[in-house]
């Protein structure tokens, strides 16, 4: 009697969980059907004609709009290379810093170690009216190569603890073995512990590509002529100004500007995971 | 006799040295003997002497601001004052080390022995310099675009730089804590820092109580063994992490529409519910940001509690089994403790994030609904750091945003410094191994 009560129980826990997954994977996908389906609606405006969860009749004019009406390929273009431009130059940097944070002792190691990590909590973003007028003096508003070099600099705080908690974990054995053989510090750091930092690198890689090909605030500050413009800020002043006007051909870029990074994303969501869960947990 | 030895000690080399490179940065390493090493810092000593005019002028530029308007830029005297006062901690550095080098050789002569060649000095700088070496490209990155940006807005909340004082036209003079003053004294401005700012504070503390609360229970309930297609279910479930968040904040800013969002139609459909205007009352669209919070971040929750909870033994429940506790027991006895101690941290930083998220509020309605009365545009759910960009963008308050920013700044550091101790001291206790 008691074993079947037990049993019961389970099954209605078991039942309930389920329901309550099937709502939640109702919601995700909610927004996400929706903007699917006003991107195939025909008609520009959502007055007209109500968008519904499944598209009734379809039409691909808006994705070709996007292309002929509109700067989105300029935009998607220049999104690609400043994400490319601070993802290479931000793993260089790190790189470095994290193998001397990890591997190297010299004085103020712990002291720079906890600047760096209230550093990682102040997001360009509080500094913004400094950045604006630095770039300014630079020469390099309005210009990728600033942008650039905003997003790599600001990434190197965080993504130092995350790559130095990473190497943390790598054994020293071998190091310490190629010393005893006579190479050299630079030896070290390329030959070994480079290649066994590949995985690591590849997540960071992605996630400095995606942080600044995504980011609104600062690519809205530093960029003013619109054929500069990236993604965010473009597919923003799409629907700022008259929103329900332009709403299908946004639905259109938004489809567009998310496809990649989100297959990029679940191909590679173990990979991605591990990379957040390790250097959270060496926090 | 005693004076004797006394002043000979005095005289000794090692004190000679040091005397002749506090006054000459060089003239010690050359009387040590090292030739090389010692013109290299004469020179560096002309170098300075030379540019002491230079240096004068630009800390000269960094006190006054500027003396005649359209003739003198004050941001541009502010930042070459800033980069001279690095120049000269620099220059402090290296003469430091000049005098504290030429002791140390001299000592070395004193004791009989011969003080190293230019070469051995050159090797030894390749092994103990390699650090630095190697940190210098990051940290001149860290330096040029966080610490200087963030000394300059530290500077900047301390000036009277507004729209009435915009260089070059007119100049900026320093006015000491007056903008502090001001925000906390002048009663709009005042209610309206107190307005916002408590939004702030309940919105990072529900979007990540909301998303860690979520997060917790969908990670928990995935963790059964007995649940099928878990691994498609999950895969589903992180979608909203996939998605760029700006697509989908975006995205959500038209579902939410009085009119013809698909979440008035969905509720008018399913619930016969009247349009409810999301984006348009302040309450509601405060809901709706933690809300569309919640979509977007649970996921991240999720991933970083299933993380933890994978790295809990399995042997901890095993007593727990033969005991014969409930699931629920198990749960609130065993799992969350655990999952408390790695997770405060997590959420520490979850919050802080979300104190200055500017991307959701600002991508989602722009900080509105349109609030009456309010200072520098800060509408219904402004946080101060999207009120901070309107008062930079649209007000030109500089001086006041960057005041606010020295302020929020102060309160994370708070949190930051909090965090960083208590994780360090986690890492020591080692609970879980």
């Amino acid at each position: 009697m008691k074993i079947n009560s037990q049993r019961v129980r389970n099954y209605l826990s078991l039942a309930f969980s389920y329901l309550f997954l099937l709502l939640i994977i109702f919601i995700v996908f909610v927004p996400v059907l929706w903007i699917f389906s006003a991107s195939l609606n025909p008609g520009s405006n959502l007055y007209s004609s109500s968008v519904s969860l499944l598209p009734r009749n379809y039409t691909f004019d808006h994705y070709k709009e996007l292309f002929t009406e509109t700067r989105f390929a300029s935009w998607y273009v220049n999104s690609i290379k400043v994400g490319t431009g601070s993802s290479l130059l931000s793993i260089f940097l790190v790189t470095l810093t994290s193998y001397a944070f990890s591997r190297l002792r010299f004085t103020g190691r712990k002291y720079g170690l906890m600047v760096m990590l209230i550093l990682q909590m102040f997001p360009a973003t509080m500094n913004m009216v400094a950045i604006y007028l630095l770039l300014n003096l630079a020469g390099l508003l309005d210009s990728h190569l600033g942008l650039i070099l905003i997003y790599a600099g600001g990434s190197i705080p965080y993504n130092t603890w995350l790559m130095k908690g990473y190497l943390d974990t790598i054994p020293r054995s071998m190091e310490e073995a190629a010393i005893i053989d006579g190479a050299s510090q630079w030896t070290i750091l390329w030959k070994i512990i480079l290649p066994l930092c590949v995985p690591i690198i590849s997540v960071l890689a992605i996630f400095s590509f995606v942080g600044p090909f995504t980011d609104f605030l600062m690519a809205r500050i530093v960029l003013t002529t619109p054929s500069k413009y990236t993604l965010a800020v473009g597919l923003r002043d799409f629907i700022a100004d008259q929103f329900s006007k332009n709403f299908t051909m946004f639905a259109a870029g938004a489809i567009l500007a998310a496809l990649p990074i989100t297959v990029l994303y679940l191909a590679l969501q173990g990979m991605l995971i591990s990379g957040l869960t390790k250097g959270s947990a060496k926090q | 006799m005693r004076l004797k030895k006394k002043t000979r000690l005095l005289l000794s080399r090692r004190y000679i040295v040091a005397l002749l490179s506090l006054f000459c940065m060089g003239t010690g390493q050359l009387f040590n003997g090292q030739i090389i090493k010692g013109f290299l810092f004469l020179l560096f000593n002309f170098a300075v002497m030379n540019s002491i005019a230079f240096i004068r002028g630009n800390i000269y530029g960094l006190i006054t601001l500027g003396e005649t308007a359209m003739e003198d830029h004050s941001l541009f005297l502010l930042i070459y004052g800033v980069l001279t006062v690095f120049l000269l901690l620099i220059i402090t550095d290296i003469y430091i080390f000049n005098i504290r080098d030429a002791y140390k050789n001299g000592l070395l002569r004193d004791q009989g022995k011969e003080p190293p060649g230019f070469k051995e000095s050159l090797k030894n700088i390749k092994d103990t310099g390699f650090s630095y070496l190697v940190l210098s490209p990051g940290l001149t990155a860290i330096l040029c675009f966080t610490v200087l940006p963030l000394i300059y807005s530290i500077l900047i909340a301390f000036t009277n730089y507004d729209l009435y004082h915009l260089p070059p036209a007119n100049l900026i003079d320093w006015v000491g804590f007056k903008n502090f003053r001001e925000i906390f004294s002048i009663s709009s401005w005042r209610t309206t820092f107190i307005r916002v700012g408590s939004w702030t504070v309940i919105w990072a503390v529900f979007s990540t109580l909301t998303t860690y609360g979520l997060g917790c229970l969908l990670a928990v309930i995935l963790n059964n063994p007995r649940l099928k297609f878990r691994k498609i279910i999950r895969t589903l479930l992180i979608l909203p992490w996939a998605i760029p968040a700006f697509v989908s904040i975006l995205i959500w800013s038209g579902a939410l529409n009085t009119n013809f969002g698909i979440v008035n139609q969905l509720l008018g459909k399913m619930f016969n519910i009247q349009p409810v205007h999301w984006l348009t009352q302040t309450a509601l669209t405060r809901l709706a940001v933690i809300l569309v919070n919640l979509w977007v971040g649970y996921p991240h929750a999720m991933i970083m509690i299933t993380g933890i909870l994978q790295g809990i033994p399995a042997d901890i429940y095993e007593a727990a089994i033969v005991d014969g506790v409930s699931p629920w027991q198990k749960f609130r006895y065993i799992t969350l403790p655990l999952l408390w101690f790695s997770m405060a941290p997590l959420m520490i930083m979850s919050f802080a994030y979300n104190f200055n998220n500017f991307t959701l509020i600002y991508l989602l309605n722009s900080g509105r609904p349109f609030e009456f009365g309010q200072q520098g545009g800060a509408g219904g759910t402004d946080i101060l750091i999207s009120w901070i960009f309107k008062l930079t963008t649209e007000k030109n308050k500089y001086n006041y945003a960057s005041a606010i920013s020295l302020i929020i700044f102060f309160i994370l550091a708070g949190f930051s410094i909090y965090n960083f101790y208590r994780s360090s001291s986690f890492q020591e206790e080692e609970m879980l191994q």
